[in-house]
């Protein structure tokens, strides 16, 4: 292994475990029927949809090559298949997949 | 030291209809491909995955290199994008705690927190008596954490036969798959309007600076569904 790369990956992941390292140590001092624990639950999923929102809207890697208007009718076609096929995972994953690979060739 | 009836019951999340396997499976497919075109070599890209098992993480890491940033902004860049897994850390190890438990496991096992095995936690751990949670919560992290593993391994050797269209369909089953899973995670008013504002807000905060986007706009959100909650759900 090159050894630049692997520091690289070193402070990779030491910058990722310090978030959970420091989610451990407050967690210890919340419990699960206080305020503070529902405030953090809120926090939790609303900084998830924002980072899924921005993944769709403003993605950065080769999700950006595909027109925004495109992305957000494969989504919203994926969602409807979700509910569909009564909330099965295997199949609006999939569909996306295909249907967007096929849209990224033929247009 | 680890309850196998209810680390097997964890691992086997992976199988099923709702299985992450698909999702996770994609995007560290993408992932092994895009760090042996950044020349990395086998045995770092699984060191990287086993390591740091968090993907925007490692998708900064591989865009720093490539712009040749310093390991200080690397730092920097990574712990911005993967702050969210304070908050999440913060809002599940409390339901794992248990008096029974040491310490120590809740330092491992943080290390899975991601956002897979983070949603299917939280979508099954009330089925799970509390002295048992954490043993079941490892199994989950073991299982995705193996899963984006051996897929980083499948993607690095399969990279030369990915075309640009497939790496394309690969990259949106990861946010369609969160997607659904957040849908059905929406039970209380609480949960529903944190999901809904952070949909609205993270992109809306992109407008001002995108690297923060998602840490404010998350807390904007969450922080007003939190007093709205409160005062409505029962």
């Amino acid at each position: 292994m090159t050894s630049n790369i692997v520091i690289v990956i070193i402070i990779t992941s030491l910058a990722t475990y310090l978030s959970r390292f420091l989610g451990v140590v407050s967690a210890e001092k919340i419990k699960e029927t206080s305020n503070m624990f529902r405030w953090f639950n809120c926090l939790a999923y609303s900084t998830l949809a924002a980072l899924i929102a921005r993944i769709v809207i403003f993605p950065s890697g080769s999700l950006s090559e595909i027109d925004y208007l495109i992305r957000l009718f494969v989504v919203i076609l994926s969602v409807v298949v979700f509910y569909l096929t009564k909330k099965n995972l295997v199949y609006p994953t999939l569909f996306s997949a295909i249907i967007l690979s096929v849209f990224s060739s033929y247009l | 030291m680890i309850d196998t009836n209810h680390f097997l019951k964890g691992f086997k999340s992976i199988k099923g209809v709702r299985s992450p396997a698909i999702a996770l499976g994609a995007s560290f497919l993408a992932i092994g491909a895009l760090l042996k075109n950044l020349g990395f070599s086998i045995q770092e890209s699984i060191f990287s995955t086993f390591l740091t098992y968090a993907l925007p993480g490692s998708l900064v890491m591989a865009e720093s290199m490539l712009i040749g940033a310093s390991l200080i902004n690397i730092f920097i860049a990574v712990w911005l994008v993967n702050a969210r897994l304070y908050p999440m850390t913060v809002a599940l190890m409390p339901l794992l705690m248990h008096e029974n438990q040491p310490r120590w496991k809740y330092y491992l096992s943080c290390h899975f927190i991601a956002v897979s095995s983070w949603l299917i936690m939280k979508d099954n751990y009330e089925d799970i008596e509390k002295e048992n949670r954490l043993d079941f919560w490892i199994g989950i992290g073991t299982a995705t954490w193996s899963v984006a593993i051996f897929s980083t391994i499948i993607g690095y050797v399969v990279s030369d036969f990915l075309n640009k269209d497939m790496i394309i369909g690969l990259a949106i089953i990861n946010p369609v798959y969160f997607i659904c899973m957040m849908i059905s995670a929406m039970k209380t008013i609480q949960i529903s309007l944190s999901i809904i504002l952070g949909t609205i807000l993270g992109p809306a905060f992109y407008f001002f600076s995108p690297e923060w986007c998602i840490l404010f706009g998350g807390f904007f959100a969450g922080t007003i569904a939190f007093f709205i909650g409160e005062k409505n759900d029962k």
